[in-house]
């Protein structure tokens, strides 16, 4: 069939929307950007594709509006088997990785040693691989780095102790090794990746595993062809597109926008870098556009850096800001001045969700101004971006919008992280079409 | 001494040639500036908006521009050394980054482009009132140099007109002050026909330099009206007007568009001649200097072309009819300085752009906001959504910087110019899929 692929690569993640060609999503994905746009676009286009194949068994089942509650237990434990047969795969080139890279003058005296005790180490990681991908099982994150990071920590550090072994070497490996693997997009066919996991469920027995088979089997054989590509972001100019394959992220973001939610007429967007105020006409067409210039103050980057400083997880920042009743009062967003300013305030005793809630405050504010520079907020707002996700953030955003602007309808789709590259897939599909709006560079 | 003037022939040479011809006057401007003080001559500093350069050679006073000299130095990636200099001795990072420029250039021995000393000047010559920080800058150079500084108010054109009160006003300041003090300085007696003489040869390059800068009208522009523009309005803006080589330059120049025209050709850029023309775009606000090129190869990769700017009349807004009139000598110079385009009203500013948007069919307004000056980037949002009004034209804005290198981001600006052709691209093809 055919698929229409938009690729938004913003500076933290990289995300893939694949359409088909009634404009329906069928697939989503995302993966960190890790510097390197070329796999980053890899990675997330093939999470896309691993998304669609769930849409499509969906689609076979004729459940794709997730009633059936059967279907959507296999499916669910077909993609918690799928997801841990990647980071199975991912784990054996990770061990095949480290194990290449003890040599040199430094492992002179114990290179044995160190492959058994990595040996050890990738076992253990193995051993608990599954209960990782169980039922009800929560990950703090799901790219491998962060995943397969702190577990291989944990257990090298006791195995290196056990063996008499410097915990350094295995780190040493393991640091020369991750990126190396991280820039490697994951191995093998999908579609083999997919009969494993279809095993491991059979062989569990979980819901209608066996008659469903045939159906399965059908959607994977599906050919999901890449009809037009159309890339998004900071990194698109990076990337071998050619120039009617590329698209600015102020547009995918108003069209993507617009296809969410039609009546939007005003757009947010905060990514990790950028601020976008975008205001859009009743066809998605971008009217008018301010964005934050190069200082990155105020964006996802900016509560990266507090969540660091604070040595907690992006995620758990707003949680901890939504239990402030008086929220601290800051004025700078300075990316570079964050963790002085947090330092500050903690060294004068402010509580830590205090900081945290007159933060978030001061991002929205300086969000607010952008739009303001764009032409204010018109109905219906639509928000946008990594930081959409972000409750404290929405709070303020609600206050402000509705003390500046009165009653607006705000829309948060939760998977707005995926608008730039859900603007840019409807952009492939038109141009596919030969429609012209906008695509014709 | 006469500065040479390369005598090149329009259709020997290529396209180019007049920005060949034009390098080659700044240069000798340079040189006579460096060699002043050995052949003799004192030197004025003064401003370009506003600048008197007719009435400055009737006393045998080479004429020093601070800011030129600025602009200079971030074409030749000085000034970032410079601006840190000036830092480091107090100045703050809001100030003006032309005058930090100079200041550090004068800290650093205040080299030239020419890679010899400029000279200290002997007259300080304040002639346009418009810009608030010229006024400290020159307060900064007065206690420097210890010279005799020259102060000509410029009433502001708050209500959009000049009126004769203004103009007597300016006269007033001209004889009673201006004039002694340039007359004491120079040894030089003032000689109204020699005034006079120098007008009427400013009024003709004029006629040249109004009819390039409208040739932006035809399609495809043969010209950029504002990187290009920047070239052109180079003479006349400076130390050229009134002389025989700016009638020359302007002459050639007219030739070389011309030409253009007849062949139906573009603006010629650093990487060849230009492209198809996608985008006809208006720009307000001045370029950067430190990305000049980088900054240009943005547009031009994209097909787009600037049709009209307000920044070419920053040294006098002749498009709209004003000529220096040697039969009202005084009055004239007067009319001069009111009439630049920073000292017009926002509410004129905004009538100029939607005029420039119709006459010259262009695609929309783009505004380059300039953050480290204030007195021409304020109020620019309100002149972009007032001229998105009035025109039914998409409008965009950048922010970068005149000479100060930290504060032009590649990546953003490049980002927002292709989001905003782009912009403009899809609202031409959406309104044909929307009817």
């Amino acid at each position: 069939m055919k698929t229409f692929v938009g690729i938004d690569l913003g500076s933290t993640t990289t995300k893939a929307v694949l359409m088909d060609e009634d404009e329906r999503i069928l697939g989503r994905g995302i993966t960190n950007s890790r510097s390197n746009y070329d796999t980053a676009c890899r990675v997330a286009q093939q999470e896309a594709a691993v998304d669609a194949r769930f849409t499509l068994f969906r689609r076979e089942f004729g459940a794709e509006d997730g009633s059936a509650k059967e279907v959507e237990d296999f499916l669910a434990g077909l993609e918690r088997a799928f997801r841990l047969e990647q980071f199975l795969e991912q784990l054996d080139d990770l061990e095949e990785t480290c194990i290449r890279q003890v040599r040199g003058a430094r492992f002179e005296k114990n290179a044995d040693g160190v492959k058994t005790a990595l040996g050890e180490v990738f076992n253990r990681l193995r051993g608990e691989a599954a209960a990782m991908f169980a039922p009800g099982a929560t990950r703090k994150s799901d790219f491998f780095r962060d995943i397969a990071g702190s577990k291989y920590l944990g257990h090298a550090e006791d195995v290196a102790r056990d063996a008499g072994l410097g915990y350094d070497l295995l780190l040493n490996v393991y640091d020369k090794s991750i990126i190396a693997v991280e820039n490697r997009p994951p191995k093998g066919e999908l579609s083999d990746k997919f009969k494993r996991a279809l095993k491991r469920v059979t062989e569990q027995g979980i819901g209608l595993a066996g008659e469903m088979q045939n159906q399965v089997e059908m959607a994977l054989d599906i050919e999901l062809e890449e009809t037009y590509l159309v890339g998004t972001g900071y990194g698109r100019v990076t990337l071998p597109f050619s120039k009617e394959h590329i698209r600015s992220e102020i547009l995918c973001h108003g069209l993507g926008a617009h296809m969410m939610y039609p009546k939007t007429r005003t757009v947010l967007d905060i990514g990790g870098q950028d601020t976008k105020g975008i205001q859009v006409d009743e066809h998605g067409i971008v009217e008018n556009f301010q964005m934050n210039d190069r200082c990155a103050a105020g964006c996802g980057r900016y509560l990266g850096y507090i969540a660091d400083e604070m040595n907690m997880g992006l995620h758990e920042l707003g949680p901890l800001a939504m239990k402030s009743e008086k929220p601290a009062r800051i004025n700078s967003t300075c990316t570079v001045f964050a963790g002085a300013e947090l330092r500050d305030r903690l060294a004068l005793g402010e509580a830590r969700e205090d900081i945290l809630a007159g933060l978030h405050r001061a991002i929205i504010l300086r969000a607010i101004s952008i739009i303001s520079r764009s032409g204010g907020v018109t109905d219906q707002f639509t928000f946008t971006g990594g930081v959409a996700k972000n409750e404290a953030a929405v709070r303020e955003l609600k206050k402000l919008v509705f003390e500046n602007y009165g009653e607006v309808k705000i829309n948060i789709d939760p998977e707005s992280i995926y608008t730039g590259a859900l603007g840019g897939a409807e952009f492939a599909r038109r141009a596919a079409q030969g429609r012209m709006e906008g695509v014709d560079a | 001494m006469r500065p040479s003037v390369l005598k090149a022939q329009p259709a020997d040479v290529l396209k180019d040639a007049s920005m060949i011809k034009q390098k080659e006057m700044m240069a000798n401007h340079y040189n006579r500036l460096t060699d002043a003080k050995e052949n003799g001559h004192k030197v004025a500093s003064t401003f370009v908006p506003g600048n008197l350069n007719e009435l400055i050679m009737c006393f045998d006073l080479v004429n020093n521009l601070p800011e030129v000299n600025a602009i200079q130095s971030g074409l030749r990636k000085q000034s970032g050394a410079y601006i840190m200099e000036a830092e480091r001795a107090g100045h703050s990072e809001d100030v003006c980054t032309y005058v930090k420029s100079d200041i550090g250039m004068m800290m650093k021995g205040n080299i030239g482009p020419n890679g010899k000393k400029l000279p200290d000047p002997d007259v300080l010559l304040l002639s346009y009132t418009g810009c608030f920080t010229f006024l400290k800058w020159f307060e900064l150079l007065r206690e420097q140099y210890k010279c005799p500084t020259i102060f000509l108010q410029t009433p502001y054109m708050a209500d959009g007109k000049v009126t004769p009160n203004m103009v007597q006003y300016m006269v007033k300041q001209l004889k009673e002050d201006v004039i002694p003090t340039l007359e004491k300085v120079s040894g030089v007696k003032f000689d109204i026909d020699r005034l006079r003489e120098y007008l009427a040869k400013s009024a003709k390059a004029e006629d040249d330099l109004v009819y390039i800068l409208q040739s932006g009208k035809n399609k495809p522009s043969p010209i950029d009206a504002y990187f290009g523009g920047i070239y052109y309005i180079g003479p006349i803006f400076g130390a050229f007007r009134g002389t025989d080589d700016a009638i020359d330059y302007y002459r050639f120049l007219r030739e070389e568009v011309d030409q253009r025209i007849a062949k139906g050709l573009g603006p010629v850029t650093p990487d060849g001649p230009m492209g198809d023309e996608k985008f006809r775009l208006v720009v307000e606000g001045p370029p950067n200097y430190t990305s000049f090129r980088q900054f240009w190869k943005m547009f031009y990769d994209e097909g787009a072309v600037v049709v009209a700017s307000s920044y070419t009349k920053v040294g006098g807004t002749y498009d709209y009819g004003f000529r220096h009139d040697p039969d009202r000598p005084l009055e004239t110079l007067a009319e001069y300085c009111l009439g630049v385009y920073t000292n017009r009203s926002l509410p004129m500013r905004i009538d100029m752009l939607c005029d420039y948007i119709n006459e010259y069919e262009a695609d929309g307004l783009l505004i380059n906001s300039i953050k480290s000056c204030n007195s021409f980037s304020a109020g620019q949002l309100l002149i972009m959504r007032e001229v998105e009004k009035r025109t039914g034209k998409p409008a965009a804005f950048i922010e970068t910087d005149l000479v100060d290198p930290r504060y032009f981001s590649g990546a953003n600006v490049k980002n927002r110019l292709e989001s905003y052709f782009q912009m403009v691209e899809q609202k031409r093809s959406g309104r044909g899929a929307a009817a």
